[in-house]
């Protein structure tokens, strides 16, 4: 079996990101960029499976500048086999990173394709979605479980208020949560493997796609900024205030 | 213009999700549909009429919709969208399933998570966890969007009168099955539409320690939160876990209890209305934002504040 994982390069988790003066976008310049987190959920999702003799090869896409080659690197030290990165400037929307996705996987003809649920820095929440949808395959998405027997995939997924299970028929889309699993740390002779595993570049020109987008951002601001507030010397003093200044109590 | 809203519920009661969803088209302007998709789901759809603003309900009542699996919700979406300049639905799990499905096979983007109509083309969205708010302007012939809630004050679920569609539409998924669920009972109200939320993370140490919030939440009539660290600390499930990766709440009221207040975090809770932290480390980022702080040991203050209830 096959997996295709794609990854996506982000400003990093921790970092606080800064608005850029000229309010069109946020700053990226010198900032720490990794991959993003729920991507490196889904490869350690798929490193697992072909541990299990599952699956028996892991296939990694990225999609943006250069600078996603050590993303799919990071991908290739957890335990991926090749990487696909196809070239363009950042900030390609979610439905022509799906179309650029969809057609990786119309030559790789992967069983199963795992993707994050949401990247964290446009916090969409779609792409997944959509391979699924242009491909005409089912999906699975925010799984916590993944389980694969007999052609199709069983995920327990999250949803509000708990969780659900779904069976899925192989070829199929999941997405992963973040209680999927815990990403393994990459050690060193990993890091050296993955410098020599193969790595091919494309444009979305080779593969027919269009990237352009009907949606413009026309401004990117601060949020406002909320007014810090009071300490309370006590409980009685903090119940006090609650009732009769807040008046969110009775 | 006209728009076409999916709405929230689970087969018995339309969800104020849908409320709040359809407040957001009333600013965008038109006539508004809703669909209720489900099985057995007459009940809804009555609730559908009478809530403000709705100009037809159209109902597809069949087993095939019982659960609102992607894969069919999104191509009977499909064979209604041509009457429609904006199709809507609620940001929750359900809608963030299903809508991108609709928006890739209608070849136009989805905005996610709105929390601001400017215009008929142009909406307001957090990105970076909230850190940043976009202003997107879309040109797209269909406008598809997901629609958060807390950005919203919802209409009133009375006083309106829609007429009553039924749809004959039959799509059945072969390649999705159901096979089971285990949604938490609580007599509690749903985080998402609580008034008042007791929010506990990494400080409350265990799964057993979380149960001193229940005693403060039963007397405030509160939901009961949570933060990441303690979701991944195994105290509590994730369904109660609010922030960037789980649920966006405005309530009220919202009391952190042993939260430190990473940006993640507060992503998911800033636009309370008034905040309390309790923390017993006076330098934790919570405090920037509660409106009252209150630096104790959580032990000692949590119980004596469900006394002094």
């Amino acid at each position: 079996m096959k997996i295709l994982v794609a990854v996506k390069r982000v400003v990093d988790y921790n970092v606080k990101v800064r608005v850029q003066a000229d309010h069109k976008a946020v700053e990226l310049a010198n900032v720490k960029m990794s991959i993003n987190p729920f991507c490196e959920i889904a490869v350690e999702e798929a490193v697992r499976l072909k541990e299990k003799g599952v699956a028996s090869e892991i296939v990694v896409v990225s999609i943006g500048p250069k600078g996603c080659q050590e993303t799919l690197r990071t991908a290739l030290g957890l335990g991926a086999d090749r990487a696909v990165q196809i070239e363009t400037e950042e900030g390609v929307d979610s439905l022509a990173v799906a179309k650029l996705i969809v057609e990786v996987a119309k030559t790789e003809l992967p069983d199963l394709i795992i993707m994050g649920k949401q990247a964290i820095d446009s916090d969409n929440n779609q792409t997944g979605q959509m391979v699924a949808a242009l491909l005409d395959m089912p999906q699975a998405t925010f799984a916590s479980e993944v389980v694969v027997e007999n052609g199709e995939a069983q995920v327990t997924r999250e949803i509000d208020g708990g969780l659900q299970t779904l069976a899925i028929t192989l070829p199929a889309v999941v997405t992963t949560d973040l209680r999927l699993n815990e990403p393994r740390f990459i050690k060193l002779p990993n890091i050296m493997k993955a410098k020599k595993k193969p790595l091919v570049v494309k444009t979305p020109e080779e593969l027919g796609i269009s990237i352009s987008s009907n949606v413009s951002v026309l401004s990117v601001v601060p949020p406002a900024e909320r007014q810090g507030g009071i300490k309370v010397g006590s409980v009685a003093e903090l119940v006090e205030k609650l009732k009769n200044e807040a008046k969110v109590i009775a | 213009m006209s728009i076409l809203i999916i709405a929230e519920h689970d087969n018995a009661n339309l969800k104020p999700a849908t409320l709040n969803t359809l407040a957001a088209a009333t600013q965008i302007g038109g006539d508004v549909d809703v669909l209720v998709v489900g099985s057995d789901c007459q009940a809804v759809a009555k609730q559908a009429v009478q809530a403000q603003g709705v100009t037809r309900v159209l109902l597809a009542d069949n087993a095939v919709y019982e659960y609102q699996l992607a894969e069919n919700v999104s191509k009977l979406v499909i064979e209604l969208s041509s009457a429609y300049s904006h199709i809507l639905a609620p940001a929750t799990t359900t809608g963030k399933n299903m809508l991108p499905r609709v928006a890739a096979l209608l070849d136009v983007a989805q905005l996610s998570d709105v929390i601001k109509v400017e215009s008929a083309d142009t909406f307001v969205r957090p990105i970076y966890a909230g850190n940043a708010i976009a202003t997107v302007q879309t040109s797209d012939t269909v406008k598809v969007i997901t629609i958060r809630s807390t950005g919203f004050d919802p209409v009133s679920a009375e006083g309106g009168n829609a007429e009553l569609v039924t749809l004959s539409q039959v799509i059945e998924s072969q390649k999705s099955r159901f096979v089971g669920e285990e949604l938490a009972v609580s007599d509690r109200p749903e985080l998402t539409a609580a008034n008042i939320i007791v929010s506990g993370g990494r400080g409350m140490g265990s799964g057993d320690n979380f149960k001193i919030l229940d005693g403060v939440a039963d007397k405030l009539g509160a939901a009961v939160g949570a933060s990441r660290a303690a979701v991944d600390a195994g105290f509590v499930p994730n369904d109660l876990q609010v922030g960037q990766t789980g649920k966006t709440v405005a309530p009220d009221l919202y009391v952190a209890v042993g939260i430190s207040g990473a940006i993640q975090h507060l992503a998911g809770m800033k636009d309370s209305k008034v905040i309390v932290a309790i923390n017993k480390d006076e330098e934790a980022p919570i405090f920037q934002v509660a409106d009252y702080g209150l630096v104790a040991d959580l032990f000692e203050a949590v119980p004596e504040l469900e006394n002094a209830l």
